[in-house]
């Protein structure tokens, strides 16, 4: 163990991610980068799904059964919210890959629209399926 | 038409090994999953709180079948792309790095079989 420890000395450090206030489009992107590890996660989901089924009519209702609990609930609501904003933003970046909508205000703009038209596609297939609209594959 | 200068085929340089390549399958991968996404989600909402036996029935037609298998399959593919873009952007040192990356290709190949061989029990 050094006796004396090496003193850091105080030269100004450059801003980091606390200091600076949050522009959408730094906001939007690294929502995309979280939504896109959660829906890492949610290959497990579609897996336990397609196994209960291949398992016949008790390991299924286990697995209804446990996706009807509030938690569930919340869970398959952040599957669906991640999927429909990766989904949008995802469209997002395309078109930033041709090269267009890069002007910062409109980048701004198509933002806000994916986090709003997320959160509607979510909503509306949670608003959807609790109407007793889903289901149609009786 | 491959995008790589010559130099960077015989380097097989960038911070994964690999560069242009894993750009290009991202951006293919996703443009594929914009109809294959639209699709699972009409086809989850036309299973919101159905019996078993409907599962079945829906995946008992081909169509239903190989567009979920598909569904499935390239997404986990697009996945252990975006996951390694992550590791390289956050673990700078080489062997963990190496390891993550092969827990990330090990978990995608291991979903896709378990989905793979369900989907066969399911729909043969």
């Amino acid at each position: 163990m050094a006796e004396h420890p090496q003193k850091v000395p105080s030269r100004p450090l450059s801003p980091h991610l606390g200091i600076y206030r949050w522009p959408v489009t730094m906001a939007t992107s690294i929502t995309h980068r979280m939504t896109g590890v959660a829906l890492a996660g949610g290959t497990l989901l579609i897996a336990w799904w397609l196994i209960a089924v291949s398992y016949g009519p008790e390991t299924f209702s286990l697995f209804s059964s446990t996706m009807s609990t509030p938690l569930g609930q919340v869970v398959l609501f952040g599957f669906a919210w991640s999927l429909a904003y990766h989904l949008v933003n995802g469209i997002r970046h395309l078109a930033w890959d041709f090269g267009y909508g890069f002007a910062v205000p409109t980048a701004n703009k198509t933002g806000i629209m994916a986090f709003a038209a997320s959160l509607l596609l979510a909503g509306g297939f949670f608003a959807l399926a609790y109407l007793g609209k889903g289901g149609y594959y009786q | 038409m491959s995008l790589e200068t010559p130099l960077h085929k015989v380097e097989g340089l960038g911070s994964a090994h690999s560069g242009v390549g894993h750009f290009k399958h991202q951006r293919v991968t996703a443009i594929a999953l914009i109809p294959l996404t639209v699709w699972f989600a009409v086809s989850a909402l036309g299973l919101v709180g159905v019996k078993e036996v409907s599962v079945l029935i829906f995946l008992s037609n081909p169509l239903n079948a190989v567009l979920l298998g598909t569904f499935i399959l390239i997404s986990l593919y697009h996945m252990a792309l975006g996951i390694q873009e992550v590791i390289v952007d956050y673990v700078p040192h080489e062997g963990a790095k190496l390891f993550l990356m092969f827990c990330n290709y090990g978990f995608a190949f291991l979903v896709a079989a378990v989905c793979a061989v369900a989907l066969l029990r399911i729909s043969i």
